[in-house]
């Protein structure tokens, strides 16, 4: 299993994992950040758009996810002001132009993405701004990672590991894979040729019955991680429990703002209520998310749901399973 | 130019009613740079000898931002870009038209460099402005400059291309390099601060017409793959001749800048817009011959052989370098850049 929505898109569009399909079962996982995301914390940020006085800023890929009761783009054709950022500075650099709105920036992000967060909020401190606030629906990935692991409908034989979020974290984060899970896994670059590579010494740990945790892509990857963007994710948030679409609630897999911080975060200075709902008829992005079902296999994929016409989350983030699938693996 | 006599340092909604500053911007900006004699005349239509041979119009609009840009900007986009739509239909270019719609506010400096960049491309071209027309909107019912153009040529009696003349067999041929204009715009507009990249933006007649000269009906179709780049330049071609097409990724140059930028913001080059290039679908025996031509031209010196026609029913498929093959489709939606 991949769980790197980077990893789904290489292993597409290089025509791998066509290449490979009648020997490896390779499974995409929940590597895709808005895809995992729950329905109620969009629902959440959809009430947050319709607040007075306030701009929201987000990566573009949200803006189409369905919630239960429409996206922020369709928020957004009725007057919400949403901002699209490249990075969560922008967000701090709206706030500042606009001091009579509410700035509201919409965390969503792996390990990579966190600790630009966490300097943007550094900066927000810094600069004493009054009018920013993030709401972090960020994921850890070694938690979840866990779960797959011990997932007896799964059935895994080894993990390709995403190569940015160690690239934080380090080869050392993952290790528990092998040592308590007796798993092997191997750090993958994003190339063909790094994937291939990967894949191969992989392969070759699960024949021999080998559980190591291997880094085939150490021009990147250290043992340790970049220590330097650890440090600024540890000073700015803490992990707590966190619900995840397709895998339910996992311990220590998200991260909530410390204390010091807690100015900055959203869902104190808007404390709404959402209404759960159910997920759409027929969507299986869940099973999807967990590498259970393909995307091909879901009765909904390329016929009601396609990338101009999602359903679910998977279909419409740029990197989620059901959108590579549909670009680059129709075949399979 | 002297405030007195351009009437401000902005347009205003004075400068487009029709009055004393219409007649300013007219004579003191538009004039001054575009200095063809029946625009000078300013009567309401141009009268021009009628060509010899079939009478080519294309119709283009212009509303990129940001309005200036590496490599180019509106203006030169409006030229080149109107230009190239004749030059692929076999057409020589003679006449372009320009429609101004400006917004209220807009820095009269601003306009004055994009008419003058209009100007100096049109010179190049060796084609006339013959006719336009200016208009100003109220502040935010506009975006700075939008530009309408109207492109006149003609094509030769022996000139025939078209989707008609693809057969299975055939070789398909890029003029350069994909994806520098797509990028380099998404990236100014966006301020990623990204080095090295400029858009390709090019009047691509004074190749293309000498190419269908010595290549005669070898050339079977030309298009310039601007909007969805040349992945939907291909897909539109295979449905229209109703064959499928397949390409080589490992033969479709892409400059390295533009390959780093587009991995880092997730982006697919075969689906960003080209300015300065085009794709033609020549006969498998003359693929030499048209190659060594090409190359001989600064604008497709690095034209390459990328795929080929065969039997089918309107699928476009890559033969990716791990020698895998994929189809490719319409694009849905905007590409985004990626978020991790």
């Amino acid at each position: 299993m991949e769980v790197c929505g980077t990893h789904t898109v290489a292993l597409g569009r290089s025509g791998l994992r066509e290449l490979l399909e009648d020997c490896l079962d390779l499974r995409s996982g929940p590597g895709c950040p808005v895809c995992v995301t729950a329905a109620e914390d969009i629902d959440y940020m959809i009430l947050l758009a319709r607040q007075p006085d306030v701009f929201v800023a987000t990566f573009g890929d949200m803006l189409k996810v369905p919630g239960s009761y429409g996206s922020l783009e369709q928020s957004k054709a009725e007057g919400a002001r949403i901002h699209v950022c490249y990075s969560p500075r922008e967000a701090v650099e709206l706030a500042k132009s606009y001091p009579d709105k509410i700035v509201i920036f919409l965390g969503i992000g792996f390990e990579t993405t966190v600790p630009l967060v966490a300097l943007a909020l550094k900066e927000a401190m810094a600069a004493g701004l009054k009018n920013f606030v993030v709401y972090s629906a960020h994921k850890l990935v070694p938690p979840a990672l866990s779960l797959l692991a011990t997932d007896p409908e799964l059935g895994l034989d080894g993990f390709i590991l995403p190569g940015h979020v160690s690239a934080i974290l380090g080869r050392q984060a993952f290790a528990f894979l092998a040592e308590k899970h007796h798993l092997p896994a191997a750090i993958a670059g994003f190339e063909p040729l790094d994937i291939l590579g990967a894949l191969m010494e992989l392969i070759l740990l699960i024949l021999n019955g080998e559980p190591q945790v291997l880094n085939s892509y150490p021009r990147v990857v250290t043992e340790e991680g970049n220590l330097k963007a650890q440090e600024i994710l540890q000073e700015v948030f803490y992990p707590c429990p966190a619900n995840w679409r397709g895998l339910g609630s996992i311990p220590d897999s998200g991260l909530k703002l410390k204390k010091r911080y807690q100015d900055f975060d959203a869902q104190k200075r808007y404390p709404l209520e959402v209404k759960p709902s159910p997920p759409p008829p027929g969507c299986r992005c869940g099973d999807i998310l967990k590498g259970l079902t393909l995307p091909t296999e879901c009765p909904l994929f390329a016929r009601r749901c396609t990338p101009a016409t999602p359903v679910g989350p998977c279909m419409v983030s740029s990197e989620g399973s059901c959108a590579a699938y549909f670009r680059y693996s129709r075949r399979i | 130019m002297e405030k007195e006599v351009r009437g401000a340092d902005k347009i205003t909604l004075a400068h487009g009613d029709g009055g004393e500053l219409t007649h300013k911007l007219i004579s003191g900006l538009i004039l001054k740079h575009l200095q063809y004699e029946p625009l000078q005349a300013l009567s309401d239509a141009a009268l021009l000898p009628p060509p010899v041979g079939r009478i080519a119009v294309t119709t283009d609009s212009f509303v990129v931002k940001p309005l200036f840009f590496p490599g180019g900007n509106i203006g030169t986009l409006a030229v080149n870009g109107t230009i190239n739509d004749l030059a692929v239909s076999g057409a020589k270019p003679l006449y372009l038209t320009l429609g101004l719609i400006l917004e209220e506010g807009l820095s009269y400096d601003t306009l004055e460099k994009v008419i003058s960049a209009v100007a100096l491309a049109a010179q190049e071209a060796g084609v006339a402005i013959v006719a336009g027309d200016t208009k100003v909107v109220e502040h935010g019912h506009g975006d700075q400059i939008y530009i309408n153009t109207t492109g006149i040529g003609v094509v030769e009696d022996n000139i025939d291309l078209g989707p008609h003349k693809v057969k299975p067999g055939d070789a398909i041929i890029i003029s350069g390099p994909v994806g520098d204009h797509g990028l380099t715009v998404l990236a100014a507009r966006e301020n990623f601060g990204l080095q090295g990249l400029k858009s390709d933006c090019a009047a691509l007649h004074k190749v293309i017409l000498p190419f269908l000269k010595t290549l005669g009906p070898a050339v079977k179709w030309l298009r310039d793959p601007t909007r969805g780049g040349l992945a939907t330049t291909l897909k539109e071609l295979a449905t229209s001749a109703q064959v499928n097409i397949y390409v080589n990724e490992e033969d479709i140059p892409i400059r390295q800048e533009v390959q780093g930028a587009a991995e880092i913001l997730g982006l697919d080059p075969l689906y960003l817009a080209n300015e300065g290039k085009f794709c033609a679908v020549v006969e498998k025996s003359a693929v030499d011959q048209a190659l060594l031509f090409l190359r001989q031209y600064p604008l497709s010196k690095e034209a390459a052989l990328i795929g080929e026609v065969r039997e089918g029913s309107g699928h476009v498929y890559l033969r990716t370098s791990l020698g895998a093959t994929r189809e490719l489709y319409y694009l849905t939606g905007l590409q985004l850049p990626r978020i991790c």
